[in-house]
C-alpha cells in the first residue's frame, strides 16, 4: 500500500518510538499536520511559539533517555526554532527538528515563507538534510535520529518540502543505518587507558573534572566508583550537576567563573587532572595561560575528538564512548600492581579552602535573598525535584545552592546561555516525568521571553512550579555593569513589570507573591503541594545580590572576587608540586 | 604553515558548503578550495590549502572528520606529494611582445591555447609558485586577465587515499 509522505513520516516518528512531538503547524505541515491527527501513536503538544517547540523537545531528551522532536512550518516557524537548535547543539542534546519547506519547484524563488532552512541551520546542527525525494524520506528519518543521539549527540534538522509530503510512496522502514563517513568511536585506547591508571595512582595531587558528557553518556555510576576507589575530590561544570552527588563529601562542587572557592583552588592546583566528558569551557577554565601556569599531567575522556586538546594541552587523550573508557579505567586500576601514591594531605589541604564556606550568605529577616529560595526549594523537595533554569544570576543560584543528588535532574542551556529556556523546558519536561516535581527557577526578565507557554501548561494540564527570583533587574547584567562599567546601569532595569500574579491568575494558574523571609518556605511547601496546578511563585528579593565566588574575564581561576566574609581571610598556599612526582610516563 | 589537505566527502547537496562554512565560523584560513567528483560518483574529491600551527591544523583535521559527509581527510604535507595547479592568463601580444610572450610561455611549458590579433591566451600548469613566477617574470602592464584554479594534490608512490 503507497502511504502519502506526511503519513510516512509520522510512521517514522512512531517507529521511533516518539511519544511527544512539539510544534506549531502552518502552510508548508498541514499534510503532516493533518497524518498527526488520523493516527494514535504519539501526542502533538501545540505550544505558543516555535522556540518554545524546540526547548520543550530539548529538555524532553535532557531529562530522559530519548530523542526529542519538534515539527515547524517553514519560513517564520523555521527561523523562529533557530535560538532552540543552536541551544541543544551547544549543550549537545540529540533532537530531531522537523521543519516543512515550501513545493521543490518554489524552492529558490523566494516563494511565500521561503528560508533557506538547511542553510541557516548549518552552523548548529549535528547535520541536517534537505529530503528531495519521497523515496528518501524514511531512510533520511532513520539517519537523523541515530546521528541525533550517537557519538556525541547533537540536534539533527530535516527539512521536507510540502509536495513531498503529498506525494505517495511504498513505507518501510530500514532496521539499521550503514554510514561508510559516520563511524562514532566507542570504545578507548588500552594503551592510553594503562598510561592514565598509573597516572592517577601516582598522583598526589588528583583531581576528577567532570561535565555534561558524563550526564549524556549515562556514565554517573562509573563516576561515582572511580571516585571511590582513589577517594578523588570531584568537581563538575554547569552541565556536570549531579553527575556527581552534590551532596556527598568527595564532591567540592561546581567550578569555574561562579565555581566554589575549594574547587578553583584545587582545579588550580592538583598535579593530575582526570577530565571526563568536559570541554575546558572558558567559563570553567578562564584564560588557558592561567590555567597551565601550575604544571599538571591531563587525562581527557571525552567522545569527540575534536573537544580534545582544543583549549588546552593534553597529555594523555582518550577518544571512546565516556561509560565505556571509564569502565576500562576502573579494571586498569584494579589489575595494576602499582600502589597508590598518599593523598591525604592533599586532602587536609582541600578541606582547608572549604572550611571558609564560599557560598555563605546571609540571610536577614527584611529582605528574600535569592540563595535563600535556593535552599529552601531543596529542603522542601529532599533534592528529588528536576530543575530546570533560564540564564543569569537566579540560574547561578540555582546550579550553586540545589545540590542535584543525581544526573538528568539539572536542565539548563549552559552552553548558549538562552533567555527563555526554562519555562518551556519545564514543560518538556513535566511530560516526560509526569510524577516528579518539576520547578522552573527563573527571573523576572528570563520568564518574560517565552511567558506565553503558561497557556500551552494549561491547555496540556502541565502542573509545573515557577519560582520567580524576582529582584526587578537583569540582575547578572546590573552585575556585571557594577564590576565593570562603574555602576552605570544602562538598560538593565526592567520597568513596568507585570503583576505576576494576575498574569498567572488569567492564564487559569494559581499565582503567590511572598516578600518576607519567614513565608519562603511556607509558601514552597503549599506550591508542591497543590500537585496538579501550575503555581507562579513571584518572590521579591534582593535587588542588590550578586554572585560569588566570580572569576572575572581574563583573570586566572584563583583570582576570585570572594563573598564579603571572605574578603579578610588568609588562605595559606598550597604547597608547590614537584615535577619528579609525576614519574615519567607520557 | 603551509598545509595542503585532501578530503574524500559524499557527493550531497550542500556538502560543499559545510566545509567551507566550517572554514569561515572557525576563523580557520582557507588559501584555496578545488572540488570535483571522483571516478567513483558517489564522492568528491576536495583539496584545501590552509595555513596555521600544528595545533590548527590538527584543530581543522578534527573538525573537518566530525563533518557526517565527510568520509577522509589526509594532510598532504605528512609525507612527499604531488601539487599541480592551472592557470589560463591572457596577455597583450602586439608588435615586439608578440615574440617575447611566445617565447616566455614555451620556457614555463605553457600553451597558447587561443589567439587574436592582440592577444594570446596562454594555458599552464604547474605548483603554485611557477604560476606565480611566470606571472612575475612578464611585463604586469601586459596581463590582461588571469583565472587559477587552486591547488589539487596528490600523495607521490603508494600513498593513496581512498574508501
Ligand atoms: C536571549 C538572551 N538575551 C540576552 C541575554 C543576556 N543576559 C544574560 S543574563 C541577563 C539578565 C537576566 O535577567 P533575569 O532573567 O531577571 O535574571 P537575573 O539575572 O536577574 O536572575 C541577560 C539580559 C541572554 N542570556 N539571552
Amino acid at each position: 500500500m503507497e502511504l502519502t509522505g506526511a503519513e510516512i513520516l509520522t510512521r517514522c516518528l512512531a517507529e521511533e518510538g516518539v511519544e511527544y512531538v512539539f510544534g506549531y503547524p502552518g502552510g508548508a505541515v498541514l499534510e503532516i499536520y493533518d497524518a498527526i491527527f488520523r493516527q494514535d501513536k504519539f501526542r502533538h503538544v501545540l505550544v505558543r511559539h516555535e522556540q518554545a517547540a524546540v526547548h520543550a523537545a530539548d529538555a524532553y531528551s535532557r531529562s530522559s533517555d530519548k530523542v526529542g522532536v519538534a515539527l515547524v512550518t517553514s519560513g517564520p516557524g523555521a527561523t523562529n526554532a533557530v535560538t532552540g537548535i543552536a541551544t541543544a547543539y551547544m549543550d549537545s542534546i540529540p533532537m530531531v527538528v522537523i521543519s516543512g519547506q515550501v513545493n521543490r519547484p518554489a524552492i529558490g524563488l523566494d516563494a511565500f515563507q521561503e528560508v533557506d532552512m538547511v542553510g541557516i541551520t548549518r552552523p548548529c546542527v549535528k547535520h541536517n538534510f534537505l529530503v528531495k525525494d519521497i523515496s528518501q524520506l524514511a531512510e533520511t528519518i532513520k539517519k537523523a535520529f541515530y546521528i541525533a543521539a550517537s557519538g556525541r549527540p547533537g540536534p539533527v534538522v530535516v527539512d521536507i518540502p510540502k509536495d513531498v509530503t503529498q506525494q505517495k510512496a511504498k513505507f518501510s522502514y530500514p532496521a539499521s543505518i550503514q554510514m561508510r563517513a559516520y563511524t562514532p568511536a566507542q570504545k578507548g585506547h588500552p594503551g592510553q587507558i594503562k598510561k592514565a591508571a598509573q597516572l592517577l595512582l601516582d598522583a598526589k595531587r588528583p583531581l576528577l573534572y567532570i561535565g555534561g558528557g558524563v550526564v549524556l553518556g549515562n556514565a554517573a555510576d562509573e563516576v561515582r566508583e572511580i571516585s571511590r576507589m582513589l577517594g578523588l575530590p570531584v568537581t563538575n561544570t554547569l552541565m556536570g550537576l549531579g553527575a556527581h552527588p552534590g551532596n556527598d563529601q568527595q564532591n567540592i562542587g561546581m567550578l569555574g567563573m561562579h565555581g566554589t572557592f575549594e574547587a578553583n583552588m584545587t582545579m588550580q592546583n592538583c598535579d593530575v587532572l582526570l577530565a571526563v566528558g568536559a570541554r575546558f569551557d572558558d567559563r570553567v577554565i578562564s584564560v588557558p595561560q592561567h590555567f597551565l601556569s601550575s604544571p599538571k599531567k591531563i587525562i581527557h575522556i571525552d567522545i569527540d575528538p575534536s573537544s580534545i586538546a582544543k583549549r588546552v594541552k593534553v597529555d594523555v587523550p582518550i577518544v571512546g564512548h565516556v561509560k565505556d573508557v571509564l569502565a576500562d579505567l576502573i579494571g586498569a586500576i584494579q589489575q595494576s600492581d602499582h600502589k597508590q601514591a598518599d593523598i591525604t594531605n592533599w586532602w587536609k589541604q582541600i578541606e582547608a579552602w572549604r572550611a571558609p564556606n564560599s557560598l555563605h550568605f546571609d540571610q536577614g529577616s527584611d529582605i528574600i535573598m535569592p540563595q535563600f529560595v535556593v535552599q529552601k526549594l531543596y529542603e522542601v523537595t529532599g533534592g528529588n525535584a528536576f530543575v530546570t533554569s533560564d540564564v543569569g544570576q537566579h540560574q547561578m543560584f540555582a546550579a550553586q545552592y540545589y545540590r542535584f543528588p543525581e544526573p538528568k535532574r539539572w536542565i539548563n542551556s549552559g552552553g548558549l546561555g538562552t533567555m527563555g529556556f526554562g519555562l518551556p523546558a519545564a514543560m518538556g519536561v513535566k511530560l516526560a516525568h509526569p510524577d516528579a516535581d518539576v520547578c522552573c527557577i527563573t527571573g523576572e526578565a528570563s520568564i518574560q521571553m517565552n511567558i506565553q507557554e503558561l497557556s500551552t501548561c494549561k491547555q496540556y494540564h502541565v502542573p509545573v512550579k515557577v519560582i520567580n527570583l524576582n529582584n526587578r533587574y537583569l540582575g547578572m547584567v546590573r552585575q556585571w555593569q557594577e564590576f565593570f562599567y562603574g555602576n552605570r546601569y544602562s538598560e538593565s532595569y526592567m520597568d513596568a513589570l507585570p503583576d505576576f500574579v494576575k498574569l498567572a491568575e488569567a492564564y487559569g494558574h494559581v499565582g503567590m507573591r511572598i516578600d518576607k523571609p519567614a513565608d519562603v518556605e511556607g509558601a514552597l511547601r503549599e506550591a508542591m503541594a497543590l500537585k496538579d496546578r501550575l503555581v507562579f511563585m513571584d518572590f521579591l528579593t534582593d535587588q542588590q545580590a550578586n554572585v560569588f565566588p566570580m572569576v572575572q574575564n581574563g583573570k586566572g581561576l584563583t583570582q576570585m572576587d570572594l563573598p564579603p566574609h571572605m574578603r579578610n581571610l588568609q588562605i595559606a598556599p598550597p604547597t608547590p608540586v614537584n615535577e619528579r612526582d609525576y614519574g615519567n610516563l607520557c | 604553515m603551509r598545509h595542503i589537505l585532501s578530503i574524500l566527502l559524499e557527493n550531497e547537496a550542500g556538502a560543499l558548503s559545510r566545509v567551507a562554512g566550517l572554514f569561515s565560523a572557525r576563523n580557520y584560513n582557507i588559501e584555496s578550495l578545488t572540488v570535483a567528483p571522483t571516478e567513483d560518483k558517489t564522492l568528491s574529491r576536495m583539496t584545501i590549502v590552509t595555513t596555521g600551527s600544528d595545533d590548527i591544523i590538527e584543530q581543522i583535521t578534527k573538525q573537518l572528520n566530525k563533518l557526517i559527509d565527510v568520509v577522509k581527510v589526509i594532510d598532504l604535507n605528512e609525507s612527499d606529494h604531488i601539487e599541480r595547479e592551472l592557470m589560463l592568463i591572457k596577455v597583450r601580444a602586439t608588435g615586439k611582445d608578440r615574440e617575447e610572450m611566445k617565447r616566455m610561455a614555451e620556457i614555463f611549458r605553457g600553451h597558447i591555447i587561443d589567439v587574436t590579433e592582440k592577444t594570446y591566451t596562454i594555458e599552464m600548469t604547474g605548483p603554485g609558485h611557477k604560476l606565480d613566477a611566470f606571472i612575475k617574470a612578464i611585463d604586469p602592464a601586459l596581463i590582461l586577465e588571469t583565472v587559477r584554479t587552486g591547488a589539487s594534490g596528490i600523495g607521490r608512490g603508494e600513498r593513496i587515499l581512498k574508501v
